[in-house]
């Protein structure tokens, strides 16, 4: 069978619900932010995919954003996640949930 | 050739990003890292794959070179210990099972929507198209996201001092 566009749309799917379990599992701050990461990978993926099959470069050139916002993102909430441990010195979600009582 | 090295990257992909989001044997931050790695580096090949090839090598530089090794640092700067005894709660891995798997269930529901494909003339995902449209039907995006980058670098500098006035 040959691969076609509904192959990579899997593999993108089953990626990002994988995304979706680890930011529900996971309990350390970096981890949930790793998961994040997959996430927008697994969207990426979608949008080559369909670049691809219906030959239309807008979908790379998204993508090419995506990068640069990710890149911006990742860079912003790493400080987010120093400046909160320098606080409470930890990165568990249970040790942060002060606004919870 | 090509459905094969689709499969190896495909499995490739989904394996390691299981491991980065639930490994069995470890809870290190640092592990999580570098499957992360790995799940880029063989989403960069699906991307070659798909002939986008310079969405292929940015990929590797920005995800696999800057963003990872930013993570790396940050990991270690917060020199962590990593705390085995903190189980998962069931809870939490019966409601992210749950979500996942309807989530899962209903993008592949709307998949069956889908056209079927024509497989026409390959497109080039070359740097000169890419580049072309970029910088003559996009230029204004491209120009926004220079600021917005100039802005997330002002805002981590400001945010990583010591003391936030």
């Amino acid at each position: 069978m040959n691969v076609g566009l509904h192959h990579y749309l899997i593999v993108s799917a089953v990626l990002f619900s994988l995304g979706v379990f680890g930011v529900l599992l996971r309990r350390n701050l970096l981890n949930i932010y790793m998961s994040l990461e997959v996430m927008l990978n697994a969207a990426n993926l979608a949008l080559v995919a369909f670049s691809r099959f219906n030959r239309n470069l807008d979908g790379q050139v998204l993508v090419f954003f995506i990068i640069t916002v990710a890149a911006a993102e990742v860079a912003v909430g790493l400080a987010l996640i120093v400046a909160l441990f320098r606080m409470r010195r930890s990165t568990y979600v249970e040790d942060l949930a002060s606004m919870k009582h | 050739m090509q459905d094969v090295l689709f499969y190896i990257f495909a499995a490739l992909t989904l394996v390691c990003g299981f491991l980065v989001v639930a490994n069995p044997f470890t809870r290190n931050p640092v592990t999580s890292a570098m499957f992360l790695v790995l799940t880029i580096m063989s989403m960069a090949g699906l991307f070659v794959l798909l002939e986008a090839f310079f969405l292929a090598a940015v990929q590797v530089l920005v995800y696999a070179g800057a963003v990872i090794v930013l993570f790396l640092f940050v990991i270690m700067v917060l020199d962590l210990q990593v705390e085995e005894r903190r189980k998962y709660p069931r809870s939490a891995m019966l409601s992210g099972g749950i979500v996942a798997a309807a989530l899962l269930s209903v993008m592949l529901a709307a998949m069956r929507e889908l056209p079927g494909t024509t497989d026409g003339p390959a497109l080039e995902g070359s740097t000169a198209a890419l580049g072309g449209l970029l910088f003559r039907h996009y230029l204004l995006p491209f120009e926004m996201v220079s600021v917005l980058l100039l802005t997330a670098m002002v805002g981590v500098i400001l945010l990583s001092k010591r003391k936030l006035k």
